[in-house]
């Protein structure tokens, strides 16, 4: 049984760079969030921050975050489509390796979710954007990254197979767009009320910014970096089973 | 005669709905079967139980001489489903559809293949165009080049001329005839009495989970009561013989 993921990969691959606007549009949103937040609210945050605080750098992790959860939309979005157009049965009656199809999807979202946020990276240097870490610091950062995208993208192949319509296949994506207001990601979680301040303090996303910000801005990531790494892990694990699951009984 | 395709007793529910009803059917090497029913006869069920996309709940399949359940690796290695929908991607051009499956395939020399099977669909102007721009008739011949690839032994065609215009089905039934003398073996799915007519040796009728005919056109033919002389002599029409035969069962 051949393994055939490179093949199907590259064919995805075709797909997103015939409609960049997959990349730019995922990346335009959170682009224009960044603007809104640095130049409109930044100068009101920054009198509940610290003094010394470079605010660019303080939203930056909040709206890579925020790109992921809208990039993983098309992700499911190109699942759908292929099992609409009997792709899925066109592959699954060949002699070839069934997961394959699906790693092929998942491998796609990872590297168009990191190309948008190269684009974001960019944007934001010349936002202002400026950090002291060293090669081990953006190693950590981007493998964050990419299990934070892996996470999502397990999670966006459950709509992407079992999804009646494009709305129900993609719809998911939207409350995980706005997680990064009720966390730490753009204003520190001392300023809210206790309900939403209990909600934003244990949710994955304060534990993943404040590891990505600590590590860009080489300060001390403390335990923060072993919550995120576990909620990325524990949502792979339990996605990837429900996927898995889900994919099966597609077949 | 060897036998490539052999189904017996074949059975399957979807929940309280039972599709095939103990199914038998063989179809020998190099013919064309067709298995003629109407909306929701359980045709696409068939052809899903035989190209390993779905398990039977009774009985038993095989392909080639591997069985569906057991070997479905082996059967896969052997066939190629043409779904009942265009299964081709519209963002590919014609070429790259072809050289996709080609690579998917394994074959070493994939551009060549493409460039044969463009040229066999009369694709060859439209190579380059994406897919997404194609007319109906185009898409369905895209589609069949796209499951020949890899010369298959067993072909399944599920409805392969519905939603075509006439222009486009006299295409395709071109295509199923050159493929025919090929002497690969064809199990076509169609609502069409005479698209069975046409491109069929042997014609098997599914009608409420059973198969209720299966035999050649004449030996079809033979089912209905000889042929009336009115004015002038008419010879049953394959639909006079389903629309009999239905009835009879109805009636029962
Ligand atoms: N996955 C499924 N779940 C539930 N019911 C199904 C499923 N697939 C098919 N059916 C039902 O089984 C019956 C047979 O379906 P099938 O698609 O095999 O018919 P068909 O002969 O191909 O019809 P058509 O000419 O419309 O394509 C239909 O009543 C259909 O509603
Ligand atoms: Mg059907």
């Amino acid at each position: 049984m051949k393994n055939t993921t490179g093949v199907l990969f590259g064919r995805l691959m075709k797909h997103i760079l015939r409609s960049p606007d997959t990349i730019i549009t995922v990346a335009l949103m959170p682009i224009a969030m960044m603007l809104m937040f640095v130049y409109v609210f930044g100068g009101a945050v920054k009198l509940s921050l610290a003094g010394n605080v470079n605010y660019v750098n303080y939203q930056l992790p909040g709206i890579l975050l925020m790109a992921v959860a809208s990039g993983i939309a098309y992700t499911a979005m190109r699942l759908f489509m292929d099992s609409q157009q009997g792709l899925f049965a066109r592959f699954h009656s060949m002699p070839i390796k069934r997961s394959s199809v699906l790693w092929s999807h998942v491998l796609t979202s990872l590297i168009s979710n990191m190309l948008t946020i190269v684009i974001i990276f960019i944007i934001a240097l010349v936002m202002g954007f400026r950090s002291s870490a060293g090669i081990l610091a953006w190693l950590a950062v981007s493998g964050i990254l990419v299990l934070f995208t892996l996470a999502l993208t397990w999670v966006a192949v459950i709509p992407g197979i079992t999804g009646k319509t494009m709305e129900g296949a993609t719809g998911f994506s939207y409350p995980l767009i706005f997680l990064p207001f009720l966390s730490s990601a753009f204003v520190p979680t001392e300023t809210m009320p206790k309900v939403i301040r209990v909600f934003a303090e244990n949710q994955p996303v304060t534990s993943i910014v404040d590891s990505i910000r600590s590590l860009l801005n080489s300060e001390p990531v403390g335990n923060d970096i072993f919550i995120a790494l576990a909620w990325c892990a524990g949502i792979i694990i339990i996605a990837y089973i429900f996927a898995m699951r889900a994919y099966k009984r597609r077949i | 005669m060897e036998k490539a395709i052999e189904v017996k007793s074949l059975k399957k529910s979807f929940r309280d709905t039972e599709v095939l009803k103990g199914v038998d059917f063989e179809v020998e090497k190099g013919s064309i079967l067709a298995l003629l029913g109407s909306n929701g006869a359980g045709k696409t069920t068939v052809v899903n139980i035989l190209s390993t996309l779905l398990a039977p709940d009774g009985g038993s399949a095989s392909v080639c001489g591997f069985d569906v359940i057991t070997q479905p690796e082996k059967v896969r290695e052997n066939i190629s489903l043409t779904g009942q929908f265009a299964a081709v991607d519209g963002i590919l051009t014609g070429r790259e559809n072809l050289i996709f499956i080609a690579k998917l395939r394994g074959i070493k020399n994939f551009a060549q293949t493409a460039e044969d099977m463009l040229k066999r669909f009369g694709l060859s102007d439209a190579a380059n165009k994406r897919v997404g721009n194609y007319s109906g008739g185009m898409v369905r011949r895209l589609d069949i080049a796209m499951s020949l690839v890899g010369s298959p032994a067993v072909i399944f065609l599920d409805e392969p001329t519905t939603g075509l215009d006439p222009e486009g089905r006299l295409e395709v039934w071109k295509t199923v005839k050159d493929l025919a003398n090929s002497g690969v073996t064809i199990l076509l799915t169609t609502q069409y009495l005479e698209e069975a007519e046409q491109l069929a040796d042997r014609i098997a009728i599914l009608h409420s989970g059973n198969i209720i005919a299966n035999g050649t056109l004449e030996e079809l033919q033979k089912l209905f009561p000889p042929a009336k002389v009115e004015y002038i002599e008419k010879q049953p029409t394959l639909e006079d013989i389903f629309l009999s035969i239905i009835g009879k069962k109805e009636e029962k």
